[in-house]
């Protein structure tokens, strides 16, 4: 497209590779039409917490803290303490004196654990000699306590105090945990999920492993819970599996493959000559009903309840994608290849034709109980309720990743970046109209009305 | 720019009458004077002969020795001058009856008094010499001189009598603050020289005192030596009791005067040295002070006098310098630099530009968008002629009970513009000024054409009657006051109905552009090499290739501009490192002279305004107008280009010759909204890849295209921010960029405009620009259209918005232009002109299309 500055053939070749998902310019549906940058990381920024209506923090590989107000962009508060890189960082909502707090707990490298008060800026509490570092933080809001997986599991009470742990695993530790219900805790560890069992009589915490699912061939690299009766895992290799969160059997399997369509030869050709295609299932997202998973550079929707496929892209992004969003009647994703991209659930046009059978790939849609990937079944016009992601608008501001991103509603998408950058993306037609309430409120209060 | 000096030449008297009053006409006190064409057709023709090119400003003294005598001009090159006589003009000027109060012994007192003698202000006109000029008499007080005084003036000298006329308010204001200064430097002088006169005094005593003890022992009391000793010391005694008084009277010189409007300029920048001078007499002193008077004292060592002074004739007078205080008389130079650049140019000039300035400073919720940055805008932190806000209200008039003699200045003039709270109500006093006193005109030279003197004497002009042309002076001094006094309703100083003069002179910027009667020479680009040779040896540096044997600052800017990530643009980095002030003199010394030796040439390369950390100033953008009028010429989609600006959208210049990328923007800057002071949101020639950051912060980028590795980023940085961006590459001479629909650009840019100058195609656009200005204002301040009827209200709002715009008659892409100045404007009313902590950045979803030539 800048071809004409450009001028060389690898230009055009490079243009036409992304062609097909080049939604240009013309943007109606997108309403993000300003953007603030907001500088104060030294590294890759990696994390974003959503504190409050009004602020949220980010963190990265600089082992900075920053507190910022989404309103105005003004970084409110710098929290320094972490000598390397942070590894995880959540919110901590807790009850003191009738009053409800929010506190910031971050694990970083320097296998130290931090309670952040984000309104005054203090270090409330800190432990610093941990056996591993902390690779996830999962708040249990009812038992009021955290737990932190490295290699091993450890239960925390909200004074910082450690309740109980478990014993050594295995170097790969835990990458992920989901809160299940009765006080059974989900962990990824590897190929496996470990069920933990919580016991809390009294003041004593114990905690065991109770059960290990071992129904993944490969590393797993996202965890979720999607509702009270399910989660969800995904692996290096495209399997999907949704769990039961109360007898963890395997509710739904899906092994996503991206596979050419059979029976076009020319295709064939390409596959043998292109590299195996990325269909790790790098993160998940769901609002309780539909699922998303980002798999390799594609989009796969499923909806939990019918166990069906909603819609599909196998090249969302020019890279891999690394977090997504649901929202209403769409979602939002954010790749390496420094975008986001924002899509719209639509019907096809035709539901009887495969609109675009020729590029997409097929998919297998597996049984309950089936364990190992059949062939690859069902053709697209099989599929009842499928329906067509759009690429509706695309946001356009990193120079590097764009690791993930958090909405705050209409107020504002803020996206942070390998670039160390973070951007505040907001609907420029709103914010007029809230710069113009606030002239005339100066102007009222200045008595010149 | 509001008021069009062009427009001067074709305003004259309607011949409709009264009867029909214009609902659109301008208020009568913006109203430019018309010209009164029965006596003379042709209001450029120069009717008077005067042996002097341009205005300056002579000081002259009345030396007790050799009479008047002129000490130097402003400007000091003698070409000014010419042919005139300063010599015999000086000896008219101080032969002007002066009533200065000399110090003497007044009747009843046995001391000599020090009168604290208000300057007085006359207007003087020589139609032999061709020559009228305002006349500023004060008095230096010097010990060594009679009587202890010396007289001085200053006198603006101009050819043209209305110009002096008309701006003797100005003129007695700005020079009233320069006499001031002078007064003050000499007043701490003055005192300094009395505190030795006195220990010499006190030294001579003791001497004689042991040698009258000495005589008595030798000779006894009654011996010759003796009674002459005695009396000699008698002399001393009085002698150190008479300055002991001077000196009382000199520091005890009304201490409420500091806080004096004109006196606060030299207060602020030599806050120390008077006051503490003129204390250290006082026993309540701080222990500092008195440390460093005692040891100032200590190194002086008192000398005998003799009894008998030396001859008046044989002692070497001192210079205005040692008179006053060297810092203050270099500042007073300053400062009438100052004021001689400043009432350059033709009258009409001055007078359109004070009515500008006037508007200008009613609109200061918009008038950041276009128009050239204003001193007041910077508030206190402006340099000399400003008004501090902080200052108390004090008319000068209002000291009772100290030792002033008011009878020497209870003039007509003075009482106006000292005391403008009387004016409101009872209107300028007539009655003083209408009284012309057969006397003084008889007393005056026959030669004299006219004296406008402040002490009670108008002198009537041949040809003009004194009624007419004292109605005229006064219908300009209500004027003046008129308009001026609102533009200060927010400083609490308003009491002086005298709009502060700018020292860096964006008055002076149009006389060689719009007066052509003036000098006689027509304005066109300056000589090219002309402008490079003067920027090479000033602080204006514009080929970054000169950073090889660049001075050191610049170097470093260059350096750390080049590092990415720095988060600073090299104009805040520059303001920084260079004085803003030496820059802003340096580079309007250049153009000055430029223009001044200009002759009528049409320069391809022009000057690039972006000098490091200077303010860009009006003459600037004018030589861009030409610049502008090249531009939309040669490129058919300038209209395109000119839109992308308006609309916010940056617009980035690619291209390999720096020269021709340079010359793109220096076309283009004129349209940018919010240009800034130091045009802050313009990157004339950028080499490295420009980061999102960049574009919220420029507008307007000129980028080089290169073949290096750093070339292919800067293209993938313009590929990945294509969206945001138009492109006007101007090697291919092509502009990618939304398209535009509409006529209003057509009138700001037609390619086939008839107007050939670029100073008018600048005005022009001015025009256009100011009226899009109002159009912005009243789409942000009508309220009916943002507020939401009720909480869930938002898609209501933006209806009733854009029909709005449409009503205004603007298609969709105008109404980008309108909506993104309204945001500028909102940004800036919240905010104040202090930047944003941190500026967001607003952008469409549009297709952008290739156009090509």
């Amino acid at each position: 497209m800048l071809r004409w500055i450009l001028g060389g053939r690898e230009a055009q070749g490079a243009v036409e590779k992304s062609a097909a998902l080049f939604i240009g310019e013309e943007q109606p549906k997108n309403c993000f039409t300003e953007m603030q940058v907001l500088k104060g990381h030294f590294d890759i920024v990696r994390f974003l917490v959503q504190i409050d209506d009004l602020r949220f923090a980010s963190a990265g590989d600089d082992g900075l803290v920053l507190i910022w107000n989404v309103e105005t962009g003004d970084c409110l508060l710098e929290l320094r303490g972490h000598t390397q890189q942070i590894t995880a960082m959540t919110s901590y909502t807790f009850i003191r004196g009738g009053n409800t707090h929010t506190a910031l707990i971050t694990a970083s490298s320097d296998r130290t654990l931090s309670l952040w008060d984000p309104d005054s800026g203090n270090r409330v509490q800190n432990i610093s000699d941990l056996q591993s570092s902390v690779k996830c933080l999962l708040v249990l809001n009812l038992l009021d306590m955290w737990l932190s997986g490295g290699n091993e599991l450890c239960v925390w009470n909200q004074d910082f105090e450690l309740q109980c742990k478990t014993v050594h695993h295995s170097d790969t530790g835990i990458s992920a945990m989901v809160e299940l219900p009765k006080n059974f805790i989900a962990a990824a560890m590897d190929k496996e999920i470990v069920i933990f069992k919580l016991n809390v009589s009294g003041s004593d915490v114990a905690v065991m492993a109770i059960r290990h699912l071992a129904d993944h061939q490969d590393t797993i690299h996202s965890l979720i819970s999607i509702n009270d009766g399910l989660f969800a895992s995904g692996s290096h290799i495209g399997e999907l599996i949704i769990w039961d969160s109360v007898d963890w059997t395997i509710q739904g399997y899906e092994l996503i493959l991206w596979e050419e369509s059979k029976g076009d030869g020319h295709s064939e050709v390409k596959v043998t000559q292109q590299k195996q295609i990325e269909r790790s299932i790098q993160h998940m997202s769901s609002d309780g009903e539909l699922l998303v998973a980002a798999v390799g550079s594609g989009l796969y929707v499923y909806n939990v309840l019918t166990k069906t496929v909603v819609a599909y892209r196998k090249m969302a992004h020019d890279s891999n994608v690394l977090h997504t969003m649901i929202q209403t009647d769409g979602l939002m994703s954010c790749s390496e290849d420094g975008s986001v991209r924002m899509w719209e659930l639509q019907d096809l046009p035709l539901p009887a034709e495969p609109a675009s059978s020729g590029f997409f790939g097929m998919f297998g849609t597996f049984g309950r109980s089936s364990k190992h990937a059949g062939p690859p079944a069902k053709k697209l016009p099989e599929v009842p309720d499928l329906r067509s992601l759009e690429l509706i608008g695309d946001l356009i501001g990193h120079s590097g990743a764009v690791q993930m991103f958090v909405s705050f509603e209409q107020k504002a998408l803020v996206t942070c970046s390998t670039d160390h950058l973070l951007i505040v993306w907001k609907d420029g037609e709103l914010q007029s109209q809230l710069r113009s309430l606030a002239v005339f409120q100066k102007l009222e209060e200045n008595q010149q009305l | 720019m509001i008021g069009s000096p062009d427009v001067v030449a074709f305003t004259k008297e309607d011949d409709f009458g009264d009867s029909f009053s214009d609902p659109l006409s301008l208020p009568d006190e913006f109203s430019v004077p018309l010209f009164t064409h029965a006596a003379n057709a042709n209001p450029w023709t120069k009717t008077s002969y005067a042996k002097f090119s341009k205005d300056f400003i002579l000081i002259s003294e009345f030396s007790e020795q050799v009479g008047p005598q002129p000490l130097l001009t402003i400007p000091s090159d003698p070409k000014v001058c010419g042919t005139f006589d300063l010599n015999y003009f000086s000896l008219r000027i101080m032969s002007v009856d002066y009533q200065a109060s000399f110090v003497g012994h007044p009747p009843g007192s046995n001391y000599p008094k020090l009168n604290f003698v208000e300057d007085s202000k006359v207007v003087l006109g020589d139609s032999k010499e061709g020559a009228f000029a305002y006349v500023h008499h004060l008095t230096l007080y010097d010990l060594e001189a009679r009587g202890f005084v010396r007289p001085f003036c200053m006198a603006y000298i101009s050819a043209d009598e209305r110009k002096i006329m008309q701006q003797f308010q100005e003129l007695s204001s700005e020079f009233s603050k320069a006499s001031e200064c002078l007064k003050s430097g000499n007043r701490k002088a003055f005192a300094n020289e009395l505190e030795k006169k006195l220990k010499d005094l006190e030294y001579t005593r003791s001497v004689l005192h042991k040698e009258t003890e000495l005589q008595k022992m030798n000779n006894g009391c009654y011996s010759t030596q003796a009674i002459e000793k005695a009396n000699e010391l008698a002399n001393v005694e009085k002698s150190i009791y008479e300055h002991k008084d001077l000196l009382r009277q000199i520091t005890s010189y009304p201490s409420r005067r500091k806080r004096d409007v004109d006196f606060v300029q030299c207060e602020a920048e030599k806050p120390p040295v008077m006051d503490e001078t003129l204390k250290d007499t006082n026993p309540s002193d701080s222990a500092e002070n008195t440390v460093e008077t005692e040891s100032r004292k200590s190194s002086y060592t008192p000398q005998l006098i003799k009894a008998k002074s030396a001859k008046c004739f044989d002692k070497r007078l001192k210079t205005l310098e040692e008179l006053c205080d060297t810092s203050f008389f270099l500042q007073t130079l300053e400062q009438l630099n100052a004021v001689e650049k400043s009432f350059r140019g033709d009258l009409c000039f001055i007078y359109t530009s004070q009515i500008d300035r006037a508007l200008v400073s009613k609109q200061r919720v918009t008038s950041f968008l276009f128009e050239a940055e204003h001193d007041w805008e910077d508030g206190g932190a402006s340099k000399n002629f400003s008004i501090p806000s902080n200052n108390p209200t004090i008319p000068i008039l209002n000291f009772s009970g100290e030792p002033l003699s008011l009878d020497s200045y209870t003039t007509c003039i003075d009482v106006d513009h000292l005391k403008p709270g009387v004016e409101s109500g009872e209107g300028p006093p007539e009655s003083s000024t209408s009284d012309i006193t057969q006397e003084t005109s008889e007393a005056a030279d026959t030669e004299t054409k006219g004296s406008f003197s402040s002490d009670k004497s108008i002198e009537a002009l041949g040809s003009v009657s004194p009624s007419s042309l004292q109605t005229n002076f006064f219908d300009g001094l209500e004027r003046r006051s008129k308009i001026s006094i609102p533009s200060y309703s927010d400083n609490a100083s308003s009491s002086i109905a005298v709009p502060h003069r700018r020292s860096d002179g964006n008055l002076v910027q149009m006389d060689a552009a719009c007066c052509i009667g003036q000098d006689g020479f027509i304005f066109e680009d300056p000589l090219p090499e002309l402008a490079q040779e003067c920027c090479g040896d000033t602080v204006v540096n514009q080929e970054p290739l000169s950073l090889l044997h660049g001075d050191p600052a610049l170097q470093m800017d260059y350096i750390l501009e080049e590092s990415p990530n720095m988060g600073l643009t090299f104009s805040e980095l520059n303001t920084s490192v260079l004085s803003e002030e030496v820059a802003k003199i340096n580079i309007e010394d250049v153009f000055d002279r430029t223009s001044f030796m200009s002759i009528s040439t049409s320069s391809d390369r022009a000057v690039s305004p972006f000098t490091y950390g200077s303010a860009l100033t009006v003459k600037q953008k004018k030589k861009a107008g030409h610049s502008a009028l090249r531009f939309i010429r040669q490129y058919p989609f300038a209209q395109q280009a000119i839109s992308c600006l308006l609309s916010g959208r940056t617009l980035v210049i690619l291209g390999v010759d720096e020269g021709t990328v340079r010359k793109l923007v220096n076309a283009l800057f004129i349209f940018v909204p919010n240009l800034g002071k130091y045009g802050e949101t313009v990157q004339p020639w950028l080499s490295t890849p420009f980061q999102l950051t960049d574009l919220q912060r420029w507008k307007l980028i000129g980028l080089q295209r290169a073949v290096s590795p750093a070339g292919s980023s800067i293209l993938h940085s313009l590929n990945r921010y294509s969206r945001y961006i138009s492109i006007l590459d101007c090697d291919n001479k092509t502009l990618r960029c939304p398209p535009y629909k509409g006529t209003l650009i057509s009138h700001l840019a037609d390619h086939r405009t008839q107007i050939k100058r670029g100073s008018t195609y600048f005005l022009h656009i001015q025009g256009m620009l100011t009226q899009l200005t109002a159009k912005a204002f009243l789409y942000t301040f009508c309220h009916h259209i943002h507020l939401p009827m009720d909480i869930n209200d938002q898609g209501s709002v933006t209806s009733r918005r854009t029909n709005f715009l449409l009503q205004l008659g603007y298609t969709v892409e105008e109404s980008k232009i309108i909506q993104y100045l309204s945001e500028l404007i909102k940004q800036h009313y919240i905010h104040g002109s202090a930047k944003v902590g941190n500026p967001s950045f607003s952008f469409n979803y549009t297709t952008s299309y290739l156009y090509k030539i």
